[in-house]
């Protein structure tokens, strides 16, 4: 029995709705376009439900490490202490953003927190480039006389000072770069239908945890 | 209308000889054949062939000498299924008009959409391919696999991370359960979580879906199992940190820098955050090891990882590390199926170059085959 609902069943459901779902996209009729958006509804309880794990797993590793007193674990108490005034405020405004705590939260700190690091990489861009484009090898080097090239082409003094970069840049851009991330995606098309096969099948099992 | 949901109605009706530019085509709705009747559009009387409508020629009759019109569902008009409607068109010159008779049309939802019939019949063809070659797998196993030194390496990253005495750092991407990336990644931490046990290795999983992270617990404990070493495995090794893009990439970026990982594993998708966790990994100092599909964020894992799987190599890697004859058989398949397109690139180039030059539409069909319609 254990067996049976550990890998039967979840094989089972997978081939079921694998098939279904591949042969969905054919099939126009609203039912079968229905089928799609009862399942994307289930997707998102299944997710809100979830997120309770999601939460257990954060409220344990921190509270292991102020238990412990591992270094840093100041920053512990701050996690909890800010979860727990986001709730309380969430709770206080009914889940209201205009106007109430939350929204000030939101905009003023979690908004104000995502664009700070966001905003570090352009430096990040900076200092990867920089070590990137040292011509330590043949390729390292014509990746530098690309980036050389590029930079040339989309910056407005670059283009000034030279005019062949404008379109030399857009040859790079449209023909060179484009040819080889069509090929990319062509290989990670057919690969993605070949994994998906054998995860209909399955063939490829090792997601459910080990093999038997 | 062929291959829709319903809720819309194509009219077509016979071009006149005297079809032309002063002339123009009135399309009318009414609920009942009386009437009343209101008009929907207007459009000069050389327009709205059926031959401009851009629908393969299986499922369309590409003739040039009948209009056609699709009326669709919109805000202020609603067709609903099966309820016969009626149509009129009339032909103006802007001061007299010649009506035609109300004609009923009732929409249908179909139950196959055949414009996209081309698309099935590969699907099927590579499928088959991909089950052919994991039938011949099981009967021939020596099968020959290029390397992939981003998953040579694996060992090597983690035997360094053992001999420094530092945790290995395992990121799934930012997808959930449902991208195949992230499945991908999962089966590579099996692998991963395997050699660790073995050797005794700190793994830390970081997580921002809490259903990989559950998938994940199962699969570490798993590999823990199998290796022989249940004792080693530790309940913390795959956390929940949060949801959220930046803030994720933010406590990441701090468990870089405070435990100092010797090899970071960025294996499944990523979006913006991709440098921000790459950079911090290797300003640490850490091997890393990447594997996408997302294309756009592959130049920040080329430039910043040691080595990085392109791809599909991402798919490939469980066949890869396990060397099951299976699984390896899949890898064929996928090879006989990107010679199959690109031998069919190469004939479909050169057929749309001579159509091109020529001004011929007999490729046509050919072409046809291998576009994308809706």
């Amino acid at each position: 029995m254990t067996l049976f609902l550990r890998r039967t069943l979840p094989l089972l459901l997978t081939f079921l709705f694998g098939v279904a779902f591949a042969v969905q996209y054919y099939i126009p009729h609203p039912v079968s376009e229905g089928a799609l958006t009862e399942i994307s509804i289930w997707l998102r309880i299944i997710l809100g439900f979830a997120m309770i794990l999601g939460i257990a797993s954060l409220c344990q590793v921190h509270y292991a490490k102020i238990r412990t007193r591992v270094a840093g674990w100041g920053y512990s108490l701050v996690v909890y202490f800010s979860m727990l005034i986001t709730v309380a405020v969430g709770l206080w405004a009914r889940g209201q953003e205009t106007g109430t705590g939350l929204g000030w939260i939101y905009t003023y700190t979690l908004l104000a927190l995502q664009g700070t690091m966001f905003s570090i990489l352009g430096f990040f861009v900076a200092s990867a480039a920089f070590r990137a484009f040292r011509a330590r090898s043949k390729e390292a080097t014509v990746l530098l006389v690309a980036a050389i090239l590029m930079m040339f082409g989309r910056v407005p003094l670059g283009e000034y000072l030279v005019p062949a970069a404008g379109p030399l840049a857009g040859w790079l851009l449209n023909v060179l770069n484009l040819a080889a991330r069509r090929g990319i995606i062509i290989g990670i098309s057919l690969g993605g239908i070949a994994t998906s096969i054998k995860i209909i099948f399955g063939i490829e099992r090792s997601y459910l945890g080990g093999r038997e | 209308m062929p291959g829709d949901s319903g809720g819309s109605v194509g009219l077509s009706w016979r071009a006149a000889p005297f079809d032309g530019p002063p002339l123009r085509y009135q399309v009318f709705f009414g609920e009942q054949e009386r009437g009343p009747y209101t008009q929907l559009a207007e459009f000069p009387a050389n327009s709205h062939y059926k031959s401009d409508a851009d629908r393969p020629w299986w499922s369309w009759d590409r003739t040039k000498n009948v209009h056609f019109y699709q009326v669709k569902s919109t805000r202020t008009l609603n067709l609903v299924n099966g309820r016969p409607y009626f149509f009129k068109v009339a032909l103006t010159d802007g001061t007299q008009s010649l009506e035609g008779p109300g004609r009923s049309a009732v929409p249908e939802p179909n139950l196959f959409n055949w414009n996209k019939a081309n698309n099935f019949l590969l699907m099927i063809v590579f499928s088959t391919l991909v089950l052919i070659s994991i039938s011949q797998a099981k009967r021939r196993p020596n099968i020959f696999l290029r390397r992939i030194p981003g998953l040579d390496a694996v060992e090597e990253a983690i035997g360094r991370a053992t001999e420094m005495g530092r945790p290995i750092l395992y990121l799934t991407g930012s997808d959930d359960m449902s991208s195949l990336s992230t499945i991908a990644a999962t089966v590579i931490l099996g692998q991963v979580a395997k050699r660790t046990a073995a050797l005794d290795t700190q793994l830390k999983v970081p997580h921002r879906d809490p259903i990989v992270m559950a998938v994940c617990q199962e699969i570490v404990k798993e590999s823990y199992l199998e290796a022989g070493r249940p004792d080693a495995y530790r309940e913390d090794s795959n956390f929940f940190i949060t949801s959220d893009q930046f803030s994720y990439a933010a406590a990441v970026d701090g468990i870089m820098l405070r435990e100092r990982p010797a090899a970071n594993f960025f294996m499944g998708f990523y979006y913006a955050e991709a440098l921000l966790l790459t950079e911090t990994g290797a300003g640490t100092g850490a091997i890393q090891i990447a594997g996408t599909d997302a294309d756009l964020q592959l130049p920040f894992f080329i430039t910043t990882c040691d080595y990085t799987l392109i791809g599909e190599e991402l798919y490939a890697a469980s066949a890869y590390l396990s060397r099951e004859p299976v699984l390896v058989g899949t890898l064929r398949g996928q090879d006989q199926g990107k010679a199959f397109l690109l031998i069919s690139m190469v004939i479909g180039t050169i057929l749309a170059t001579i159509g091109a030059l020529t001004g011929t539409q007999t490729f046509v069909p050919v072409l046809q085959l291998f576009r994308d319609f809706k």
